[in-house]
């Protein structure tokens, strides 16, 4: 699956630049996987010490939370795409 | 001297200088002020606070700033009244309210917060000075500005009461209503902070500003005789506050200021706006944020900024949170007011209904001392309670027309 990644300003150090990225995999935790692969430093940033997504990192996969959905597990589909959201440096609208 | 270090992450520990910074770069954590307590516990007593004067600046060694202040040196040390016909009513033993709705200079809270904030933007060598407002803060960032010699941008929600909007464009600030919620208004500040290099107080000063608002705690432990309360009940937007009370009486005892006591954290919130009480309730703590729908604007925040540590707080002090309608809020306005002749805002209502509503559940207990936190003036709430109070009676000018209405002892609806 191939799906594309929104990245916010303070993470575009790690992508040139580039606001968006495709990646490939059929889950969450792929796609981050895939991520590190393809701009070594991301997972660091993204997730703790135990792998878990940062406490103050939101996923938002088609607007929709994934710690609603089943996290780092949450499957993903072609097309579909996913932001990556500080949840206090900027935040979201709902 | 300075009893700050630095900022410093509350979800990594990574160490940042006392610069307008409150998110950390590497993990997106809040940053928060790192003290010397060390140092502070060394010069600490009751007797340096008690020699000093009735301010929040009493504290000063536990207050963020590396000099004195420049802004609000006259803020806080509001009444902390006993309140027995209220607890009467409620059936409860021991009650108090902390009355931040006379404030000063804007009847409310966030005097506080607004006092520590400008103070630490002149020190940082700011201008201009701004914030995202549901409108307690903007009244106090607007008025304070003036006393401050700062230039001032207010951004609120468009559909703030009258008294909030009034209240700020009063002191010549330049006031930004937008189309949108308050959740809508902080995000773009958050752009704004960046792109203007403006001090937000409750944005890039966040950390500074927060401080504040635990001299809300200092006091009501003070007041009681050095000593904490067993229940304290608090109403939430951000989430921020109720922290900073439990972190307030922390820190007396580990610096040896009172006794060590278990004090429970009790958060209220709008029903129309409640995703701390919801996240409390379920036993989670992942805030789901909500599109805010109530009367109570001032705490009408769908999106806490400090929601996952306020749920935290809540839960390690062995306290709860519950919310209430628009309907009982208006009832708990009116059950302040004509019992201890306190008129609050909505957000006041909300904190008066909660307390009411965990009594009869029987989670506050009647027979131990609970302080309730009132922390805005009714007057900038006006269009609350308009429709829901008795209108006056009006009558010709003779002791005839008078001596007609006693003798009927109707009430006059006219």
């Amino acid at each position: 699956m191939s799906v594309k990644v929104r990245i916010p300003t303070p993470l575009r150090s790690l992508t040139n630049g580039s606001e968006e990225v495709i990646v490939e995999g059929n889950s969450i935790k792929e796609v981050i996987d895939n991520l590190e692969t393809n701009h070594k430093g991301f997972k660091a940033r993204l997730c703790d010490e135990n792998g878990q997504i940062r406490r103050f990192i939101n996923f938002y996969l088609n607007d929709e939370d994934i710690r609603f959905k089943d996290n780092q597990e949450t499957t993903v589909n072609d097309g579909d795409q996913i932001s990556i959201v500080p949840a206090i440096a900027g935040g979201r609208t709902l | 001297m300075s009893f700050v270090k630095g900022l410093k992450c509350r979800e990594c520990g990574k160490g940042y200088p006392k610069e307008a910074l409150h998110v950390c770069s590497f993990c997106f954590g809040p940053l928060e002020v790192d003290y010397e307590y060390e140092e502070i516990k060394k010069v600490i007593s009751r007797e340096l606070i008690e020699s000093r004067g009735k301010n929040m600046w009493r504290y000063k060694e536990l207050l963020p700033l590396d000099g004195e202040p420049t802004v609000g040196a006259q803020v806080g040390y509001t009444p902390l009244i006993k309140a027995d016909n209220l607890a009467k009513k409620l059936g409860v033993e021991e009650l108090y309210v902390k009355n931040d709705s006379v404030n000063f200079p804007t009847f409310s809270f966030k005097d506080r917060v607004v006092s520590a904030a400008l103070s630490k933007a002149k020190e940082l060598g700011f201008k201009t000075v701004a914030c995202a407002t549901t409108g307690n803060l903007g009244n106090s960032v607007a008025a304070q500005a003036v006393q401050g010699n700062l230039e001032s941008y207010i951004f609120m929600p468009s559909n703030l009461e009258q008294g909030k909007v009034i209240g700020t464009s009063i002191y010549g600030t330049n006031v930004i209503g937008i189309n949108g919620n308050y959740d809508n208004v902080n995000r773009m500040c958050s752009e704004i902070a960046d792109k203007y290099g403006w001090a937000f107080a409750n944005i890039n000063l966040r950390p500074y500003y927060a401080e504040g608002s635990k001299t809300y705690g200092y006091e009501i432990v003070e007041q009681l005789g050095w000593k904490a309360p067993k229940h304290v009940v608090v109403p939430m937007a951000g989430g921020s506050l109720i922290i900073k009370i439990g972190k307030a009486i922390k820190e007396m005892i580990d610096l040896g200021l009172i006794e060590k006591s278990n004090m429970a954290l009790y958060g209220a919130q709008a029903s129309g706006s409640s995703p701390i009480t919801t996240a409390v309730k379920k036993e989670s703590d992942v805030i789901a944020p909500v599109i805010p729908n109530t009367i109570a604007h001032s705490i009408a925040i769908g999106n806490p900024a400090d929601g996952y540590y306020s749920v935290k707080a809540i839960n390690n002090s062995g306290g709860c949170a519950e919310d209430v309608s628009d309907d009982e809020l208006v009832e708990g306005i009116k059950l302040l007011a004509s019992t201890e002749g306190i008129f609050t805002e909505t957000a006041g209502g909300v904190t008066v209904a909660v307390t009411k509503k965990l009594i009869e559940q029987g989670k506050l207990p009647r027979d131990e001392s609970i302080v309730i936190c009132i922390t805005g003036n009714g007057l900038k709430t006006l269009e609350a309670v308009m429709d829901k109070v008795e209108k006056p009676c009006v009558i010709d000018a003779n002791i005839e027309s008078f001596n007609a209405i006693m003798e009927k002892r109707e009430v006059c609806t006219a």
